[in-house]
């Protein structure tokens, strides 16, 4: 299992009920349902992720978060899950607050561009950060959103969103000291829960 | 005709009948003092008899599923496509149960069955029939069959609306249902072309109020308009723009009212077929089906509640340009599925050919029910009912 997914794990109550946007091939929600007995529905656009899904027997639902989730409104979900999709929606902010709305709280991983390769790509080379982690050219990316940890931080203060918790870690989902200390400069990516 | 039985056909099938002689209440305060269903099986039924799945037929589809009747039958089943050996619905894997529904005009009873009452054929006697009442009679079948519990109930259009009845009607009776290009109750718009075409029926002068059959007569014409209205909505703008354009049947323009398009050949063409295979009184009354279905009205018009009595797993399929149930439709269903917190997941599929897409072998939709069929084949799951 990819390893973001063992720490939005421990984040999820057993038994709760959750949604999952941008599930993929489904198997977070299929560990989850597996191990913690959580009821799960996944957001899923893309046809060939949708038929996996139906085939280990995950709930998913055929939908472009671009459109938002007003379909959803009346719904109530323990925590809302997005694993590396903030960057590549249109409106990243409302969906944050529409996540929000529905969920009692969310899970958000995101790729923090503040990261020092980064930096090194902007700053020394004076060019879009590519890797092998990020390996899109600036035109055919699907990531058009980039964000920093800093950056994300203060959109949830504005937006008044409690941070419960916050996990940096690399490609590799390790975390270091240094990584804890220097989150912005050296994390890859991050984590985090938040309510309102 | 086929020259050979193709290898993933389920080959010649015989129809089936039985008669129950027994009351069925339907919903309009009536009920029939006994009725026969005309049904046909494909695929065998385990010992532990949980490999059932149930088909519903749409608007003027019957339990001619899949396979031949004989060698001289120009086209299998109607949804030959999806049911037989390795299909889909593997008939090597499920025991697959298709049936004409009450007011059908194949063999089950109807309007044109006689009335024990008064000797001759109901006419316009018989009783309105509903989902629920289809619903009824169906699981009469399952119980002579010894089903207790459907892997599945599937449907589209009209027979997806089965399919969403059964699961709240008899929740314990199916583990999942298979609801394609339906919709929890019709729209003003969809009634409106109903009507038309019922109007179409009854305005033919032989229709004789409905008791044609005594005249030695049908209301042809009226067929014909009712299936004509019927066709164009059921194709997309864009596939009858690609099927026909605007192709002429001649040459030139003839300055006249008479056939000139292909478009209107066609229709002509597919109203006069149906006009010679169908039955008016039971179009009306299918079509009656259809604008009464409201799944939430008996829930006090709250559809999440009529789903929270569901116990079975929902899978919901729309199809991107079918605009008399649109995808709009299918997705009021799966979010009150959602927050009735059953089990459901949700396709819409990209094809061009309107609500017809259902019955066509769409690669991405036959490999999505593949998937899902093949989960049902292999889950494990209680044997005693939920």
């Amino acid at each position: 299992m990819r390893p973001d997914l063992g720490i939005i794990m421990e984040w999820i109550a057993a038994g709760s009920r959750v949604l999952d946007l941008g599930c993929g091939d489904g198997t977070l929600l299929a560990e989850l349902t597996r191990q913690k007995g959580v009821h799960g529905w996944g957001i899923e656009n893309n046809p060939h992720d949708i038929s996996h899904c139906i085939a280990q027997g995950v709930n998913v639902i055929e939908h472009d978060l671009d459109q938002g989730l007003a379909e959803f409104r009346t719904q109530r979900f323990d925590t809302v899950v997005m694993s590396l999709a903030l960057q590549a929606v249109r409106f990243p902010d409302l969906i944050l607050d529409e996540m929000l709305q529905i969920g009692r709280e969310c899970i958000v991983t995101f790729p923090n561009f503040g990261h020092w390769s980064c930096r090194h790509d902007i700053g020394l080379r004076g060019r879009m950060p590519r890797s092998d982690f990020l390996p899109h050219e600036w035109y055919n990316t699907p990531n058009i959103h980039f964000c920093t940890i800093a950056d994300f931080e203060a959109l949830c203060r504005k937006k008044n969103f409690q941070i419960l918790n916050q996990r940096v870690v690399d490609r590799h989902y390790r975390s270091n000291p240094l990584m804890r200390r220097w989150p912005n400069l050296l994390a890859e990516i991050a984590i985090y829960r938040l309510t309102r | 005709m086929p020259d050979s039985i193709p290898p993933d056909s389920v080959g010649i099938v015989t129809p089936q009948r039985q008669r129950f002689d027994l009351p069925l209440p339907l919903d309009c305060g009536r009920s029939l003092p006994g009725f026969e269903l005309v049904y046909e099986t494909y695929g065998t039924l385990n010992a532990q008899r949980d490999n059932a799945v149930l088909i519903c037929h749409a608007l003027s589809g019957n339990h001619h599923a899949a396979g031949y009747h004989g060698m001289e039958e120009r086209k299998p089943g109607w949804w030959d496509v999806c049911i037989g050996p390795g299909k889909p619905i593997d008939t090597n894997r499920f025991f697959v149960l298709a049936l004409n529904n009450l007011g059908g005009c194949d063999g089950s009873t109807g309007p044109s069955s006689l009335n024990p009452a008064t000797g001759r054929s109901y006419g316009p006697d018989f009783p309105m029939v509903t989902t629920a009442d289809w619903v009824r009679s169906q699981a009469c079948l399952a119980d002579h069959l010894g089903i207790d519990r459907f892997a599945a109930v599937v449907g589209g259009s009209l027979g997806g609306m089965q399919a969403l009845q059964w699961s709240v009607d008899l929740p314990q009776r199916l583990r999942h249902a298979v609801v394609i290009a339906a919709a929890p109750k019709l729209t003003a718009q969809n009634i409106a072309f109903n009507e038309v075409a019922r109007q179409a029926i009854m305005k033919d002068p032989d229709f004789h109020g409905g008791r044609y059959l005594e005249h030695g007569t049908y209301p042809k014409q009226g067929l014909r308009l009712a299936r004509m209205v019927g066709h164009i909505t059921y194709l997309s703008d864009d596939a009858m723009g690609q099927k026909f354009g605007r192709e002429l049947h001649s040459d030139t323009l003839r300055y006249d009212f008479g056939t000139q398009f292909q478009i209107e050949s066609y229709l002509n063409y597919q109203g006069e077929i149906f006009s010679e295979r169908f039955d008016a009184n039971t179009y009306l009354h299918m079509t009656r089906a259809l604008d009464y279905f409201d799944l939430a009205k008996a829930h006090g018009d709250d559809l999440v509640a009529a789903f929270r009595q569901a116990r079975c797993s929902f899978l919901v399929v729309s199809f991107t340009t079918d605009w008399r149930f649109s995808s709009a439709r299918s997705r009021e269903l799966v979010t009150a599925l959602v927050e009735a917190e059953r089990n459901v997941s949700y396709a819409d599929i990209e094809a061009a050919q309107g609500h017809d897409a259902f019955l066509l072998p769409i690669p991405r939709y036959m490999e999505l029910l593949r998937a899902y069929f093949d989960r049902i084949a292999n889950e494990s799951w209680p044997v005693a009912a939920a």
